[in-house]
């Protein structure tokens, strides 16, 4: 078994495998809209390299950081949408 | 001030090119740094699951180590100018001066615009594949791979490997096309091919098929195929669309590098860029395959460590891929009915929201920038640029530093930089 670490998204407190990247964990739990766009649309990973910036969430108070590119926590505190 | 980094050669980039370019420049007794912004090397096309990589990319590293090649990963370069590189990590920004630079930033896919693309859960198609490998649990996920290109056979047998129901593999390019592309690969890609179609055995492979519309409220639900004069509705889970590579030629722009007609970095055979002691290698200097990006990558390091005479045995092996490659991309080139499923209502620019129908009347990609903010928001016009440019054959060249969303205290340790003075776009 993956070992797995506990992270809270928008304040729920989520089990996710310690070495899958944030947004890989997110899109896993069935969060797929990570962000809301300008326009109030929702939006998710799209690249899963680093390039598209769909995947903009909030971590640990620091705001625009993509989930793609970091792994999940013990601790962590995400914001999406 | 910002640390320093220096040596005579800095590569950019640490996938096949650029381990290649290192490795080879280092062989030749100069002092290399490789930087790349993820923290292990191997690129895109070299990744393994869950944070490893492939054996091809250990060979390669260990090449470069036994060299004394200087590996930095992690960082991500967000300005340059002549002689330095300015790069942001986690912990800060450093500053690598160069007396010769290798650019071997590779390639992202090219995205193009539908309606519902920005739906969550469209992904693209090596996109979906890098999730995955970064841990998406896929199994029992119903995925509809589309678009164009060879890495669809390969992103549909990795899925179904991974345990997801592929539902059905849609090459965009005629069957004609498909069936003239394969005849004509050389022996080991043919083999290649053919192993890939065993492992996708069951799922339907459909050429002259495409993606019109993702459908769904929060997220993707269905997806609307035509082929031909049919059209249908499929339900999925996720969509993995790409329609092949561009080239990431921005750091190359910044430094005032010449650009292909095919949007990447201008090089002579020995990789050598329009600037001097600027050398570029791999796909960011055109869309050639593996094999190609880490000859060159070879050829750029001993030419930029002035031992041109190393390259003469693997020119013409370059020149051979690079050209089979063209041949085979030629065929699969996205047919023109994708330019007319873009509507008005579509969006363009994914970060600045902004349409098909608003960035449309203008006449260039600078005048559509100015007046509609397209290509300005985080991603800098990385995936709306490409879109632009096949829709209206815009050129794209005018990336500005940074050419990433950089923190303030990056800009502000970077501010000396003439060239990052005055232009600040966040």
């Amino acid at each position: 078994m993956p070992e797995r670490v506990r992270v809270k998204v928008n304040g729920r407190e989520l089990e996710m495998p310690a070495e899958a990247s944030v947004a890989a964990a997110l899109m896993s739990a069935g969060v797929s809209g990570l962000r809301r766009s300008r326009t109030g649309e929702p939006r998710g990973p799209v690249c899963g390299m680093g390039v598209c910036m769909e995947c903009r969430v909030r971590v640990d108070g620091r705001a625009h950081q993509r989930a793609c590119q970091f792994s999940c926590r013990e601790g962590m505190e995400i914001e999406c949408r | 001030m910002p640390v320093k980094a220096a040596a005579q050669i800095v590569v950019v980039g640490g996938g096949p090119a650029g381990l290649a370019a290192a490795a080879s420049a280092a062989e030749c007794g100069k002092r290399v740094l490789l930087l790349d912004e993820n923290p292990l090397p191997g690129g895109q096309i070299w990744r393994a699951k869950n944070g490893t990589i492939t054996a091809e990319a250990e060979g390669w590293r260990q090449r470069a180590q036994a060299a004394g090649v200087e590996w930095r990963g992690g960082r991500q370069a967000v300005a340059a100018a002549t002689g330095q590189l300015w790069l942001e990590h986690a912990g800060g920004v450093e500053v690598a001066a160069w007396e010769e630079l290798i650019l071997a930033t590779g390639a992202r896919e090219l995205l193009l615009p539908f309606p519902g693309w920005t739906l969550p859960n469209c992904c693209g198609a090596g996109g979906l594949q890098a999730l995955v490998k970064a841990g998406l649990e896929i199994r029992d996920k119903r995925v509809l791979v589309a678009g164009s290109g060879p890495l669809l056979m390969a992103v549909a047998a990795f899925l179904r490997q991974q345990g997801a129901r592929v539902l059905l593999i849609a090459e965009q390019a005629p069957a004609g096309q498909v069936a003239a592309a394969a005849l004509h690969l050389p022996p080991a890609k043919l083999r290649q091919a053919w192993q890939l179609r065993r492992a996708t055995r069951g799922v339907p492979f459909l050429a002259g098929c495409w993606v019109e519309a993702a459908e769904g409220r929060q997220q993707l639900e269905r997806v609307r195929l035509r082929r031909g004069v049919r059209r249908w509705s499929l339900e999925c889970d996720y969509l993995a669309c790409g329609f092949g590579l561009t080239p990431n030629s921005e750091l190359g722009q910044l430094l005032g590098c010449a650009l292909t007609a095919e949007a990447g970095i201008a090089v002579n055979r020995w990789q050598q860029t329009s600037v001097e002691h600027i050398w570029c290698a791999g796909e960011a200097a055109g869309i050639a395959g593996v094999e190609a990006a880490w000859r060159s990558g070879e050829i750029a390091g001993y030419a930029a460590a002035g031992r041109q005479e190393r390259t003469a045995p693997l020119l013409a092996r370059r020149d051979r891929e690079q050209q089979s490659s063209q041949r085979l991309l030629r065929r699969l080139a996205p047919r023109a009915e994708l330019r007319a499923l873009a509507q008005d209502t579509t969006w363009l620019c994914r970060c600045e929201d902004v349409t098909v129908g608003e960035a449309r009347p203008y006449a260039n990609w600078r005048e559509a920038k100015l007046q509609t903010r397209c290509g300005m928001g985080a991603c800098q016009g990385r995936i709306c640029g490409a879109a632009a440019r096949f829709l209206w054959g815009w050129q794209i060249n005018a990336a500005r530093p940074p050419i990433l969303p950089a923190r303030v205290g990056t800009l502000a340790q970077a501010a000396p930089a003439p060239s990052i003075s005055t232009e600040v776009t966040v």
